[in-house]
């Protein structure tokens, strides 16, 4: 297939997956910083979202101070943001369309429905009610896109491409809310926060919709390492880093068989979904979770610049 | 000037071919009709919205109305256009390997030298320049308008990269599903074998040098090109790849693709860019679009452009105006298509008598198209005529005139019930190595607005499904 084509495969995905992180980090930190102050409700959540969105940089040059609505309005549609979410759907949207043949209409559908819908929000001021309503939107785009992909793609490299997008995406996305709330899931031992951090450990589980699991899996009150555990280690759970790597390998495999060629980006994938297999989060602890996240999030955009080199240019 | 409607004729009677159309429409109630064209528009909104280019706010707009009456040609009147399509497409390709080659027909002073060497649309590039199987026109439209039950005339040859086949084949499969039963009843000759006979075709036109499974691509402009829809139709139904410029480079004068294991070796570009903008180092320099290179592949002979590079002067309406001494001196036979008459204002005696009578005429610029660019007499302002007069007097080698032709009406549905409109054709003839093809029909167009004699899509035109009966 073109270069091209697995390109914007490969990036449409990208973009979805992103968009609704993007409106799983809105709606878990709306519900914390609703809290009372004394359960650790803070405004410095917003502040925090931010920067979990990949935004430190560029949202002090265009507002003051991080608010519910300044925070909403930059992460969903501020032209400002080239990651808000309006622009994630449009850049998608102009990704598919231009190589609308390889995806299914089902797909397309999803996605052009859902660009069509962005455009009623143009020029609106939204009331807290509105945006609870674009974000159930943005999460029902990523089931609709993710599923019609599942349900109707060719198992070839064009469904292979696209699913590497997914996964690449997602284990940045949960690397980068280790990143940023690291320091509230350090070991026991350490006590950085104290029972106040309990509503910040239930927040991380609600960005990656892991709270339910977490019960099922530990069967027991939240723990801190546990969450880090669930995250980093767990393959049962979707968005963990283990489980985002087992995809990524997968993939990768299928189109190095298909194409009777392995490379650099397999062996790179590979290389990583061994150190997850074989580590323990106390390991972790022992060389420090902040600076295995870091590496983390590096290899993996390495291993995103090697797929690219290898495959879409 | 009255018009010969191809339903009732000039006096009413209805004709054999539309009878059944005709109960149809007398018996149908209203509200079934207006359902149908409800469900016929959600339809093309659907596959519009499917393949994008309607989706957005701007180019809803765009969407091309169609009428749900289709427009009936019997087997024995396409029997003669398509005897004289080939024909006429065969003397295009002949002509033009003459006048890029030893330029026969200058000699035999079929037309002035100076039409050609002073032509802007005469490619000096190719002049001496072989192509694959020595052909040129490989996809043509030729516009066909109809004036009485006998004759058609063609209006202008399409030899560049002429676009609406895929409403052709849209507009025949939502007739298919909203009117079985008219199916039933008439025997009308397929055109979704298109796809097919293009392919076909563009395979057969592969170089001497290419493997011996030719890679065929579509070369668009991208997705912001207003016929972008139609490219990628055509690319998913003709299983080709849809590239862009940049998917393209040339290495040893060889065009290769870049694809996700390595460069592919490309082998016949169906190319829906035009000559200027397809290789920035041989044309245009600014162009983006196009492939550096592509035109020292194309003179190499390893890769087939079609259409050929330098088409465009025989889309010119001054060489039109030769078109029946072109027919006649390539293939010996007399033309089986007329042309409309027409007057060339680089005569002088032609200019005067175009001068005095601008207000019966329609003039139109040699190289003009889509309906820009032309004075309709009858229906222009004072102030309109004065510019063209004006015009005229100082680039009178700029244009051709003709007389207003009164164009074949349809019925078609408008806001106040079913009312003749103008219509004309333009059928799809394609040429490859191994013969011509040329699917029975083509896109009948019509002029929605009453009396209009413009059928552009880009001036308010409808399409409407063409039904070639099987005799």
């Amino acid at each position: 297939m073109l270069s091209r084509t697995a390109d914007s495969l490969y990036w449409v995905s990208r973009y979805v997956e992103r968009a609704e992180y993007l409106a799983r980090i809105l709606e878990a930190t709306t519900r914390l910083s609703n809290l009372p102050s004394s359960y650790g409700g803070a405004a410095s959540e917003w502040i925090s979202a931010v920067k979990t969105a990949g935004c430190g940089e560029i949202f002090p040059q265009h507002h003051d101070s991080a608010t519910e609505s300044s925070v909403h309005h930059f992460l969903c549609f501020s032209p400002d943001n080239p990651s808000s979410i309006r622009n994630c759907i449009e850049v998608a949207r102009s990704n598919a369309r231009a190589v609308r043949t390889a995806l299914t209409s089902e797909m397309w559908d999803a996605l052009n429905g859902a660009w069509l819908e962005l455009k009623k929000y143009d020029g609106k001021t939204l009331t807290r009610d509105d945006y609870g309503r674009f974000i159930e939107f943005v999460k029902a785009l990523s089931l609709t896109f993710d599923g019609s992909a599942y349900r109707t793609m060719l198992r070839s490299d064009a469904y292979w491409f696209s699913r590497l997008g997914v996964y690449v995406e997602r284990a940045d996305n949960t690397a980068r809310i280790l990143d940023v709330k690291y320091h509230v899931l350090l070991p026991e031992t350490e006590k950085v926060g104290g029972s106040l951090d309990y509503f910040q450990w239930t927040t991380i589980l609600r960005e990656v919709s892991a709270l339910t699991a977490y019960h099922w899996v530990y069967r027991e009150s939240i723990k801190p390492w546990l969450v880090a555990d669930l995250l980093i280690f767990n393959r049962q759970m979707p968005r963990s880093l283990a489980s985002c790597y087992e995809n990524i390998s997968r993939f990768l495999d299928a189109i190095g068989d298909a194409y009777s060629r392995q490379g650099p980006a397999q062996r790179m994938a590979r290389k990583t979904l061994s150190t997850l297999a074989s580590r323990k989060i106390t390991d972790i602890y022992d060389h420090g979770l902040h600076e295995f996240i870091t590496d983390f999030i590096n290899d993996n955009n390495r291993l995103g610049s090697t797929i690219s080199e290898q495959y879409l240019v | 000037m009255a018009a010969f409607d191809e339903m009732s004729g000039f006096d009413g009677a209805t004709r054999d071919a539309y009878a059944k159309l005709e109960t149809w429409l007398k018996t149908t109630p209203p509200e079934e009709f207006s359902t149908r064209r409800s469900q016929a528009d959600v339809f093309f909104r659907r596959i519009g919205i499917t393949f994008a280019v309607y989706g957005d706010e701007q180019s809803t707009e765009r969407l091309i109305p169609f009428d749900i009456i289709p427009r009936v040609i019997t087997g024995p009147e396409w029997a003669t256009l398509d005897r004289g399509l080939r024909q006429r497409v065969t003397a295009l390709n002949m002509f033009l390997k003459d006048i890029y080659g030893p330029k026969e027909c200058l000699k035999a002073g079929i037309m002035p030298d100076d039409l050609i060497y002073r032509n802007a649309g005469y490619c000096l590039q190719m002049i001496n320049q072989p192509v694959p199987h020595d052909l040129y026109v490989h996809i043509a439209g030729i516009d066909i308008v109809r004036v009485d039950a006998d004759n058609f005339y063609v209006l202008e040859d399409n030899a560049r990269t002429p676009s609406g086949v895929s409403y052709m084949l849209e507009n025949r499969e939502v007739m298919l599903r909203l009117f079985p039963e008219l199916f039933a009843q008439h025997r009308v000759a397929p055109v979704e074998n298109y796809p097919d006979a293009l392919l076909a075709t563009l395979r057969s036109l592969a170089p001497r040098t290419a493997a011996k499974d030719p890679n065929v691509v579509l070369l668009t402009p991208g997705q912001f090109n207003s016929a972008f829809y139609e490219h990628s139709f055509l690319a998913d139904k003709l299983g080709i790849e849809l590239v862009e410029g940049s998917d393209l480079f040339v290495r040893d004068e060889v065009v290769y693709m870049r694809t996700t294991q390595g460069p592919r070796r490309v082998d016949v570009i169906y190319r829906r860019i035009d000559d200027d903008y397809i290789d920035p180092l041989a044309f245009r320099a600014d162009s983006v679009l196009g492939v550096p290179g592509l035109i020292s592949a194309y003179k190499a002979g390893n890769v087939t452009l079609t259409n050929a590079v330098g088409t465009g002067i025989s889309d010119d309406k001054a060489v039109y105006s030769y078109m029946p001494e072109i027919v006649k001196f390539y293939t010996g036979e007399e033309p089986v298509l007329k042309n409309v008459p027409t007057f060339r204002c680089r005569e002088p005696d032609a200019l005067n008598y175009v001068l005095n009578n601008l207000g019966d005429l329609v003039v139109k610029e040699v190289n003009g198209s889509g309906g820009y660019g032309m004075l309709v007499g009858p229906h222009a302002s004072k102030a309109q005529i004065e510019t063209f007069r004006k015009k005229l007097k100082h680039e009178p080698e700029g244009f051709i005139a003709q007389p207003t032709l009164a164009l074949s009406t349809c019925p078609t549905f408008v806001a106040s019930g079913v009312a003749p409109r103008h219509v004309d054709l333009r059928p799809f003839v394609l040429t490859g190595s191994d013969g011509i093809r040329c699917v029975p029909g083509g896109l009948t167009r019509v002029a929605l607005k009453d009396g209009s004699l413009v059928v552009n899509s880009s001036q308010g035109g409808g399409t409407k499904d063409t039904w070639v009966l099987d005799a």
